[in-house]
């Protein structure tokens, strides 16, 4: 059966407390999940105090300015700070987000912040992404075709096809949609989860590709795509504004209506 | 995700493909959700104001002359094989999200399944008995 609980080893017990720095007038508290997998202990839930005065406006430039000023031992994924490379994934005041594109601000009390939800973790905020890379692999996102390439070298399309691709190539695979989504958690194992599945989606409606029935075919299965009950999480958390629910719905009609 | 099973050398990538799509048709289950949940609200409808309290009070040679009229006949086999069925496939989604050892889902299925058979066949026959003047 599924789990509610979190295992013994995995539940989260209070964690260390450093001082606000001395001077510092405009204080903002941070909680911060830890845990070291060397350590043998049940994570943690550390408290740091950061000065706003002398930080920049997004969590992320405040996990970088504890990292750099408090505890250098505290292990998180970035790389662009600017929403483009989807490292910083994070659960930020209940909610995945992009530590880079998520304002303090927005934040009312005390900033909480969690690694992504129901995956393994490797460190402190990292979690281990070896099976959600191999379920994108698996779905082969690269464009696949049989005719010959156009000896202008480019294998064209309309505006309007083209067109059918916007709301789906700008995802950055940082996985808060499916790790929001509740029935990615219990089946994560079969079910390929909203971020899989809009990718899927991206090659399925490319005018160019020549693989659809193949790529339809291997997600005819009642668990690959048909777990996702439209609870519509990941449309809500998608910190590129992006509709994941949209993107699985039209992939189960052009996969019905192929069917009569 | 992984946590609590047991580590295996297989690569990711063949966890991830693991048996394959199983190419049934589900499209055709997820339409049968779909078809089954609207033609519902029109026959819940039906039941609750035309058939139940419709009827509140009567007594039984009323209401077995209300069943015999062919579409309230009708309507009421119909209610009764969307509500099985749609209810049938609601539970075993629910049995397939939420248990994992696959002896113990297949049988909560089966049984399921067989409930909807023999439960939505009874009503049916009870419709016909009253009908036909039982």
């Amino acid at each position: 059966m599924v789990e509610f609980s979190l295992p013994p080893k995995s539940r989260v017990k209070p964690g260390k407390t450093w001082p606000a720095p001395a001077g510092a007038k405009n204080v903002k508290t941070f909680k911060i999940y830890r845990y070291d997998p060397d350590s043998g202990d049940n994570p943690t839930l550390d408290t740091f105090h950061v000065d706003l005065d002398d930080c920049g406006p997004m969590v992320l430039d405040a996990l970088i300015k504890i990292k750099n000023e408090v505890d250098p031992t505290l292990t998180f994924r970035r790389s662009c700070r600017e929403g483009i490379c989807g490292s910083c994934a994070m659960n930020i005041d209940t909610d995945n987000t992009l530590a880079c594109l998520k304002p303090i601000a927005e934040i009312k009390g005390a900033v909480d912040i969690y690694p992504l939800p129901h995956m393994a973790v490797v460190k402190d905020l990292v979690p281990d992404l070896t099976h959600i890379y191999a379920q994108y692999e698996m779905i082969e996102p690269w464009m696949k075709t049989d005719s010959p390439t156009p000896t202008s070298g480019e294998r064209l399309q309309s505006p309007e096809e083209r067109e059918k691709l916007d709301g789906l190539w700008e995802c950055v695979l940082c996985f808060c949609c499916s790790t929001s989504c509740p029935s990615y958690w219990w089946n994560a194992d079969r079910y390929l989860g909203p971020a899989i599945l809009l990718q899927a989606a991206r090659w399925v409606f490319d005018s160019r590709d020549e693989a659809t029935e193949e790529r339809l075919d291997m997600l005819d299965d009642p668990f690959r795509m048909y777990r996702c009950h439209t609870i519509m999480n990941c449309t809500t958390t998608c910190p590129k504004g992006l509709n994941p629910g949209k993107a699985i719905a039209d992939l189960k009609i052009a996969m019905f209506e192929r069917t009569g | 995700m992984s946590s609590g099973k047991s580590p295996t050398m297989r690569s990711a990538l063949g966890v991830a493909r693991g048996r394959g799509s199983a190419k049934t048709g589900a499209a055709d289950h997820w339409f049968a959700e779909r078809i089954g949940g609207i033609a519902l609200v029109p026959l819940a409808l039906w039941f609750v104001f035309g058939a139940v309290i419709g009827n509140a009070g009567v007594d039984h040679a009323t209401f077995q002359a209300w069943m015999a009229q062919p579409l309230n006949a009708t309507l009421m086999i119909l209610f009764i094989v969307a509500a099985f069925h749609h209810g049938a496939l609601g539970a075993i989604v629910v049995q397939e999200d939420y248990i994992h050892a696959p002896a113990v889902k297949h049988v909560t299925v089966l049984l399921t399944k067989l409930f909807a058979i023999a439960g939505g066949l009874f009503c049916t026959i009870c419709v016909l008995t009253l009908a036909f003047g039982g």
